[in-house]
C-alpha cells in the first residue's frame, strides 16, 4: 500500500472521481478541466443519462496531481452545485472488491 | 480495472447506508511511566500520551479525505491505570485527571484505561482505582473506566461485583444532572479482552506491545440494506451468505484504513474488530438487521437464534478480510445507541432477560441499558454476576454497562447524545438479591469438560 504524502511522486496511484445529479451542459467538460487544472489525466470514463438522472464515473492517474483529492473534490463540486461529486482514492474500491 | 459496478456499491454504502470506520484506537503502555512519586508518574504519562498520538487525529482525518469514508472516532487505550495506581500510591484521582488533559491536549474523543482486573482479588492499586472511578468519572469528561470481575479460568470474584453495583449506582448518582452519564463510560467485564478499540472498555494490556493501532468497524446498515435485497423467500443459509460477503467488504475497509494508519504513524498494526456497531443514525441498527431476517420486531421469539447466525457470519466473512482480528469481534447490542433496539425497548417487545439471552450468542453483553432510577445496589450487582457467569461458562467476553436514571419517573428516557443515544427506562424485577450478593467470596472457575 502506497501512503507516501502527496508532495512526493506516487507512481500509477489512480482516484475515482463520480459525479451524480441532474443532467446539465458542461459536467463532463468542468470536471475534466478540474482535473487538468490539478495534473491529474483522464484515463477512463463512463457516464450514463436515464431519465435526466447523471452519473459519471472517472478514473484518473493522479501520480503528477499537484493538490489534495478532498481539494479536488471541492473545486469540482463549486463548479458543479447541486451535483453530488467524489474524488477517493482507488485502494478503497480494490481493497473492498478483490481478494 | 475497477468495475463500475463496484464502485458504485461503495458509494451507496458509505452515502446511504451510513458505512464508516466506527473508530481507530491506539493502545499505549504505560508500564515505562511508573514512579513511585504519583507527580513525576503523571508526568511520563503525560508525556507519553501526547507524543505517541500527537498526530493521530490528524492522521485519521488525512486518510479519511482520501478515501472518502468518516473515521467517526479517534481513540486512545491506556495500561489499566490500576497498575501505575498500585506503583505510585497517592490520590488516583489525579491520573484520571491528567489522562482527561492528556486526551484533550491530542484531540481524541475518548481515552480508555481507568481499568482494573481484579477476577481472582484486589491489589492495592485496584481497590484504591475502584473507589475513585465514580469521582473519577464525574469530574472527567473523555475518561472510560473498565473493570474485570470474572474469567473462565479464575471464576468470578464476587466481592468486586458487589462493589461495582455501587459504583455504578454512585457514578450515575454524581452526573445525575447530566443524563447520569458517568454509568455509561463504566463498563464492568467476564473475559475482557486486551486489545478491544471500542469504549468504554478498550484498555492496553500488558501483553501488548508499547504502541499499536487498531481498528474497530461499523455497518449494521450495509448489512440490513444486503439483506433487503434478498428474495423474501430467501433460506438462512443465504441469509448467512450474505452477510459474510458483506462483513467481508466491511471489514476490508478496516484493514485498508488501519494499516494506512499505522504505517503514517509508525506504530505497529494491531487488530481489526470484527465487528458490527450500530449508531442512533436511522437504519444503521442491528436490531434492523434482525428485523430484515424476518423477525417483526427485535426482542420477540427467535431473535437470539437470528442474533447466533448473524454474529457467526460477520465473524467468518471478516476473519478472511483482515489480517489479524482480535477485540471484542462480533455484533453488538447497544440499546440507547441502537434504533432499532430503542424502537423495541419501547414497544415492550425487548425486555431485559431477552437481552440476557441474546448476549449468550454475540459479542459482548448487556450494553447501554437504562435501569429505574431506584435500582438497589445489590439489583445491579446481581445482574452482574448473572451476565459474568453467561461469559465464564461459555468462554466468551460479556460485560454489564447499566445506567441507573437517578430522579426519573416511570416513562422518563436519558438522552445522551451523540454517539451513545438516548434509551427508555427497562423494568426489572422486583424481587430481592441482597442477600445473596452480600455473601461476598469467589464463584469457582467452571468445570472445562463433561459440556452440556
Amino acid at each position: 500500500m502506497n501512503t507516501k504524502s502527496l508532495n512526493e511522486k506516487r507512481s500509477n496511484e489512480k482516484a475515482v472521481v463520480t459525479v451524480i445529479g441532474k443532467d446539465m451542459v458542461g459536467i463532463l467538460a468542468k470536471t475534466s478541466t478540474q482535473c487538468a487544472n490539478a495534473g491529474g489525466n483522464v484515463l477512463e470514463v463512463s457516464q450514463s443519462v436515464m431519465d435526466g438522472f447523471f452519473s459519471m464515473i472517472m478514473i484518473i492517474e493522479i501520480s503528477e496531481m499537484t493538490i489534495s483529492l478532498k481539494e479536488l473534490e471541492n473545486n469540482i463540486a463549486n463548479d458543479l452545485p447541486h451535483m453530488q461529486v467524489l474524488v477517493m482514492h482507488e485502494n478503497i474500491f480494490q481493497s473492498m472488491h478483490r481478494i | 480495472m475497477i468495475n463500475m459496478g463496484d464502485i458504485m456499491e461503495t458509494i451507496t454504502m458509505i452515502q446511504n447506508e451510513n458505512l464508516d470506520i466506527r473508530t481507530i484506537t491506539m493502545g499505549i503502555s504505560l508500564l515505562d511511566c511508573g514512579d513511585s512519586d504519583i507527580n513525576k508518574s503523571c508526568n511520563k504519562i503525560y508525556d507519553k500520551i501526547c507524543k505517541r498520538a500527537d498526530k493521530l487525529v490528524a492522521t485519521g482525518e488525512a486518510i479519511s479525505k482520501k478515501y472518502g469514508i468518516p473515521i467517526v472516532n479517534k481513540r486512545i487505550s491506556v495500561t489499566p491505570i490500576s497498575i501505575l495506581a498500585g506503583i505510585s500510591g497517592g490520590d488516583v484521582i489525579k491520573y484520571a485527571k491528567l489522562l482527561d488533559k492528556a486526551a484533550h491536549t491530542v484531540g481524541i474523543d475518548f481515552i480508555g484505561g481507568y481499568s482494573s482486573l481484579v477476577e481472582k482479588g484486589f491489589a492495592p492499586g485496584d481497590e484504591a482505582l475502584i473507589a475513585s472511578i465514580p469521582q473519577a468519572l464525574a469530574e472527567t469528561n473523555l475518561v472510560c473506566s473498565s473493570v474485570n470481575i470474572g474469567s473462565t479460568k479464575a471464576g468470578i470474584n464476587m466481592d468486586a461485583v458487589k462493589v461495582m453495583g455501587k459504583q455504578i449506582l454512585e457514578s450515575a448518582q454524581l452526573t445525575k444532572d447530566k443524563q447520569c452519564v458517568g454509568a455509561a463510560k463504566l463498563v464492568v467485564f467476564c473475559n475482557a479482552v486486551p486489545d478491544n478499540p471500542f469504549m468504554a472498555g478498550a484498555f492496553h494490556g500488558v501483553g501488548e506491545a508499547d504502541t499499536v493501532l487498531s481498528v474497530g468497524v461499523s455497518g449494521p446498515g450495509v448489512v440490513r440494506s444486503a439483506l433487503d435485497k434478498l428474495d423474501k423467500s430467501a433460506s438462512l443459509t443465504q441469509v448467512a451468505e450474505t452477510v459474510k460477503k458483506t462483513a467481508f467488504k466491511i471489514t476490508r475497509v478496516g484493514q485498508l484504513v488501519g494499516s494506512e494508519a499505522a504505517q503514517k504513524l509508525k506504530v505497529p498494526f494491531g487488530i481489526v474488530d470484527l465487528s458490527l456497531a450500530p449508531t442512533p443514525a436511522i437504519g444503521d441498527s442491528v436490531a434492523n438487521v434482525l428485523e430484515a431476517m424476518g423477525l417483526e420486531q427485535c426482542g420477540t421469539h427467535g431473535t437470539t437464534a437470528a442474533l447466533a447466525l448473524l454474529n457467526d457470519a460477520v465473524k467468518k466473512g471478516g476473519v478472511m478480510a483482515s489480517s489479524s482480528v482480535g477485540g471484542l469481534s462480533g455484533a453488538f447490542i447497544p440499546v440507547s445507541e441502537d434504533e432499532g433496539m430503542i424502537q423495541a425497548a419501547r414497544s415492550g417487545a425487548l425486555t431485559l432477560e431477552k437481552l440476557e439471552a441474546m448476549t449468550a450468542v454475540c459479542s459482548v453483553g448487556l450494553d447501554m441499558i437504562v435501569l429505574p432510577g431506584d435500582t438497589d445496589a445489590s439489583t445491579i450487582s446481581a445482574i452482574i454476576a448473572d451476565e459474568a457467569a453467561i461469559g465464564m461458562v461459555n468462554s466468551k467476553t460479556t460485560a454489564v454497562r447499566v445506567i441507573p436514571a437517578i430522579g426519573c419517573k416511570d416513562g422518563d428516557e436519558l438522552d445522551f447524545g451523540g454517539l451513545l443515544g438516548s434509551g427508555p427506562i427497562m423494568s426489572i424485577n422486583s424481587k430481592s438479591s441482597a442477600a445473596f450478593i452480600n455473601r461476598g467470596g469467589r464463584i469457582p472457575a467452571p468445570l472445562q469438560s463433561l459440556k452440556n
